[in-house]
């Protein structure tokens, strides 16, 4: 148990990494990924849980790391951005071009990689009821939608394939 | 992930000349001379199916030659984006970081009695507190009105009045609330129209002690920061003896650019004096100049850095908190402080998107052609000019938006208010001036009983017309708007009917907007690249323009690429600007990225290859002349296998017996725009603008009469986009564009209170579209090359923004039977405007 203001090292599951980090019971889990551990790809743009930059996993969830205090994910398996190589989303996204800036792009990839482990079959009334919770200030969405629909078929055909 | 890498950046379909469509890739005449005739020859070769040895040989070469321009090339910054790697400037933060907080004004006007930094300065962790008090220096990109921290008295909520610098955000941010300061509340001037009245309070009492620089027109006394008179014809006497006369008033209030990446800037001033900055900028060329005018540094001595950036839209064109971390650092013996603005401050604190009263009246006669236009602009310039006064001036320069009207007579003023002050946002005064003419023009048509894009089609300027300034247009600088507006028609349909009553009883509504934008920037600003050789024959490509999101540094290698003729994958493009290595490039704003630096890089190609061909015609023996490169070779094009590779020449000619010839080439370009002049102080008469880019935007909603809530179904867009050197960009700027559009008009806004205080500085509480509340986007392209720019290319990155308040609000009025002229039209606005509240 921690004690406010005090200083305690915990150990978090990081992208399948246990880290060793030391944290006050205050701060929140952006803070501690960001500045006490670098894993700067989950961005702050509001603090405040309205647009969803800073969407992490937790034990697969998305979940705003502004909205979640650092020590609440002890025990659990964070998912960061940098711990993606390579999924079909990210490859959607280039192929798409569902970004521009790229600043709320690793907070809609994670919020996706949560949804499309939940719901392998989203169909557009779920994907926009999750994605609602992010914001993107240059692309039209369209494009991420295109890049989300590429995913789902490509799953699709693929599963067919096995079968 | 290598792997994918790879695959990825094989992405683009490399179309050799064997596909038939290769002719319609872009138009012959946007290329070089000499390519032209190459390319006729492959024409040739077409026609005699390679019977004549001659056009044998060029087939071949033709065929291995990779075409650039056209292609949808993957950015550079992809993978870095996608996998959280991109870096930004909160991003980097390092042990010896201190960090700083503002303290804000909680009033819109008042008096500072007292400023109490005690009680912070005592928190733990606290280092020091700087106020106004401290710096006795104004700052502004043209009339020096603001003080970097307030000082005697607060212009508007949100300012920054002191700023607490501690060893940790955290610290430093609950330190804040403890600067205890005193104020007397003064009257509020909250709009434009009240800043103008005679007796209205003054937001600036000393305007004439300020600095001001000889273009710009303050009037001391007033709340007139500037005031730009355009007179063309005889606006006055013709316009009452119009057959036909409209007149019509728009307003908004001031609004948000949200870039999702709120603004960072870090300083450290270095014991020889060196100011090392890095800031989230647009215009880090411009901190550089600013820091040395104002603080008396030689440029030589100031180091900015800016790094991939979050978002711009033009609000990161405004030098602020740079001056904040400066005094900062000062203050703390040079250390480096880091200060990032909380949404909260990004909102209002930071300057903000323009708000604007205007009236316009358009004479015409029986038939609908425009004979005169009388306007009038008032900006809600907020408490400081900074770059408010260049905006009024960009309005008044294409007031009547893109039509031909021989008698012009407008007033566009920048008033001081007690509003956040704005910045640049993309399309910099047009999308306001747009919407001002635009319902005007829907009102006449309404008046005349016209279709509105059958008025609008019978006004549309034209090459040989004249604009308001009597700049005379040609093809190039004005390209195809008639053709842009018959293509948009198709696109949302418009001949099955702009007002359509469903089964469902909703109505489902269209309207148009035409508009156009030229740069507006300096006359004799400029913009530079480097082409660096590595010894393998790969390049290095470095410029001034910010990626800000456009992916302007990627399809610049496009553009390099396509002239040195090699393949895009061998240049390399750093993402970080550092001003004292990368060619200046003036501010990435005003859609002049490609379009100057597109000219700079070409330069530097040129320059790169006759450095390679001064090389290899010393080891091949032949005149420089007869020299070509092509697929990363240079050859004698009388005989093509006499070649070397770049990687051969690169680094100089090493001979077999170690003697070398040459060095590393270094190819350098620089461009400034041509002919550009200022404008006559008392009609306007001048040259703003190489060019303006022109185009057609139509909107399609489904409103419900019952409660005024409506859908918007789709949204459309053809701009004459000249040649377009990577289409799924092209097209991903305009979507992007228009959704900023869409969302400004339909739900964007600061609500003020009496007092002036901002009561929407959230996310909670100023709505942007969110997923799955956009239309469909519907984008398409006229391509009439620029004869001015590298390959034909046009300025696109703001454009789409542009009419889309218009079209939405005339699809609306068409809706509701409303005549709507306020932003953001949310239904409560349409319900009051149906009962004349
Ligand atoms: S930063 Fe967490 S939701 Fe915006
Ligand atoms: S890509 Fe810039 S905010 Fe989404």
């Amino acid at each position: 148990m921690l004690h406010v203001g005090s200083l305690e090292k915990v150990r978090l599951n990081i992208n399948g990494h246990n880290r060793w980090v030391t944290i006050k019971a205050s701060e929140r889990l952006i803070d501690v990924l960001r500045n006490r551990l670098g894993y700067t790809g989950c961005k702050p743009g509001c603090l405040n849980g309205d647009c969803g930059a800073c969407t992490v996993l937790v034990d697969g969830v998305p979940m705003k790391s502004c909205m979640m205090l650092a020590p609440q994910v002890v025990g659990k398996a964070i998912t960061t951005i940098e711990g993606l190589e390579g999924t079909d989303v990210q490859k959607a996204f280039i192929e798409h071009n569902a970004f521009q800036c790229g600043y709320c792009t690793p907070g809609f990839i994670m919020n996706i990689e949560g949804l499309l482990a939940k719901h392998r079959h989203a169909d557009e009334a779920i994907i926009e009821d999750w994605l609602q919770s992010n914001i993107c200030r240059c692309t039209s969405y369209q494009e991420m939608k295109a890049a989300i629909q590429d995913v789902l078929h490509k799953r699709d055909q693929n599963h067919e394939e096995l079968e | 992930m290598l792997a994918n890498i790879e695959a990825m950046m094989t992405l683009p379909s490399h179309k050799s000349l064997e596909e038939p469509s290769f002719l319609n890739h872009f138009s012959v005449h946007a290329l070089p001379l000499e390519a032209r005739w190459e390319r006729l020859v492959i024409v040739i070769s077409h026609v005699f199916k390679h019977t004549h040895l001659m056009t044998l040989f060029f087939w071949q070469k033709r065929v291995m030659r990779v075409e650039w321009v056209g292609q949808n090339v993957i950015r550079k910054d992809a993978w870095d984006k996608v996998t959280g790697r991109a870096k930004f400037a909160a991003d980097t933060m390092t042990m010896d970081t201190l960090f700083a907080a503002l303290v804000t004004s909680p009033y819109a006007h008042a008096k500072i009695l007292q400023v109490d930094v005690s009680q912070a300065e005592a928190v733990p962790g606290v280092i020091k507190v700087v106020t106004g008090e401290d710096i006795d220096i104004l700052v502004g990109e043209g009339i020096r009105d603001r003080p970097i921290l307030a000082k005697d008295k607060v212009r508007y909520y949100g300012e920054p009045i002191a700023v607490v610098i501690a060893d940790s955000p955290d610290t430093a941010r609950l330190a804040a609330p403890f600067v205890k300061a005193a104020f007397l509340p003064l009257p509020v001037v909250n709009s434009p129209q009240e800043a103008i009245q005679a007796q209205a309070p003054l937001v600036h009492e000393h305007l004439d002690t300020y600095y001001t620089p000889k273009h710009l027109r303050p009037i001391p006394g007033t709340n007139i920061a500037h005031h730009v008179k355009i007179r063309k014809g005889e606006a006055d006497k013709k316009l009452p003896s119009c057959p036909v006369i409209y007149e019509s008033r728009v307003s908004f209030p001031p609004s948000d650019h949200c870039a999702m990446e709120t603004r960072t800037a870090t300083v450290e001033i270095r014991p020889d004096g060196t100011v090392c900055v890095e800031s989230s900028s647009q215009v880090p060329f411009i901190i550089k100049s600013l820091f040395s005018e104002l603080f008396d540094i030689p440029q030589d001595k100031i180091v900015v850095t800016t790094p991939l950036v979050g978002g711009g839209y033009g609000g990161k064109s405004a030098v602020q908190l740079e001056f904040i971390a400066y005094i900062a650092s000062r203050a703390v013996g040079g250390q480096k402080v880091m200060l990032t603005n909380r949404r909260e401050e990004d909102f209002v604190t930071s300057p903000v998107h323009i708000g604007l009263d205007a009236t316009v009246t358009i004479g015409c006669d029986d038939t609908g052609r425009f004979i005169a236009m009388k306007i009038s602009y008032l900006f809600d310039g907020g408490a400081y000019s900074d770059k408010a006064v260049d905006i009024c001036r960009a309005a008044a320069i294409d007031c009547t938006g893109p039509y031909r009207v021989d008698h012009v007579f407008c007033d566009a003023y920048c008033l001081y208010t007690n509003h956040p002050y704005p910045t640049a946002f993309r399309g910099f005064g047009h999308p306001e001036l747009t919407y001002a003419v635009e319902r005007c023009i829907d009102g006449l048509a309404e008046k005349l009983a016209m279709d509105p894009t059958v008025l609008r089609k019978k006004n549309l300027i034209q090459p040989g017309d004249t604009t308001p300034t009597q700049s005379l247009l040609n093809k190039s600088r004005i390209g195809n708007l008639t053709a842009c507006l018959e293509k948009v028609k198709a696109l949302i349909r418009w001949d099955e009917g702009d007002r359509i009553e469903t089964e469902n009883h909703t109505i489902r509504a269209k309207g148009v907007s035409c508009f156009w934008k030229t740069s507006n920037i300096g006359p004799n600003v400029s913009s530079g690249a480097l082409l660096v050789f590595n010894k393998d024959g790969t390049v290095h490509l470095d410029c001034g323009v910010v990626e800000i999101g456009t992916g302007s540094r990627s399809v610049l290698a496009q553009i390099a690429a396509e002239r040195l003729g090699i393949d895009v994958k061998d240049i390399h493009v750093d993402m970080t600007i550092k001003t004292t290595t990368t060619p200046e490039h003036y501010k990435t704003v005003a859609s002049r990225g490609l379009w100057m630096a597109g000219r700079a890089v070409l330069r530097a190609a040129d320059d790169a290859l006759s450095q390679l061909f001064q090389i290899a015609s010393q080891v091949l023996r032949v005149s420089p002349d007869d020299l070509r490169a092509e697929g990363g070779f240079i050859f004698y094009k009388h005989e093509p296998r006499k070649r070397l590779s770049f990687r051969e020449l690169a680094h100089g000619y090493r001979y077999p017996n170690g003697n070398t010839i040459g060095g590393q080439v270094i190819g350098r370009g620089s461009f400034v725009l041509p002919k550009l002049t200022f404008l006559d102080p008392d009609t306007g008469k001048g040259d703003p603008g190489p060019d303006w880019t022109v185009g057609a935007e139509a909107v399609e909603v489904e409103f419900n009469p019952k409660d005024d809530t409506y859908k918007i179904l789709r949204a459309a867009c053809v701009i004459d986009a000249g040649t377009i050197i990577n289409p799924m960009y092209a097209e991903g700027q305009v979507r992007g564009g228009m959704h900023m559009g869409l969302s400004f008009a339909s739900r964007e806004g600061f609500v003020f209170t009496k007092d002036g205080i901002v009561m929407n500085n959230q996310f909670r509480t100023y709505k942007v579209l969110r997923y799955g509340e956009n239309p469909e986007y519907l984008v398409d392209f006229v391509q009439t090359p620029s004869m001015e720019t590298a390959y034909g290319l046009r300025g696109i990155g703001e454009h789409g923004v542009i009419g889309m308040p218009a079209a939405l609000a005339a699809s609306l009025s068409k809706a509701s039977g409303v005549f709507i002229n306020e932003l953001p039209i949310i239904p409560e606005l349409i319900w009051r405007l149906k009962r004349g509240r």
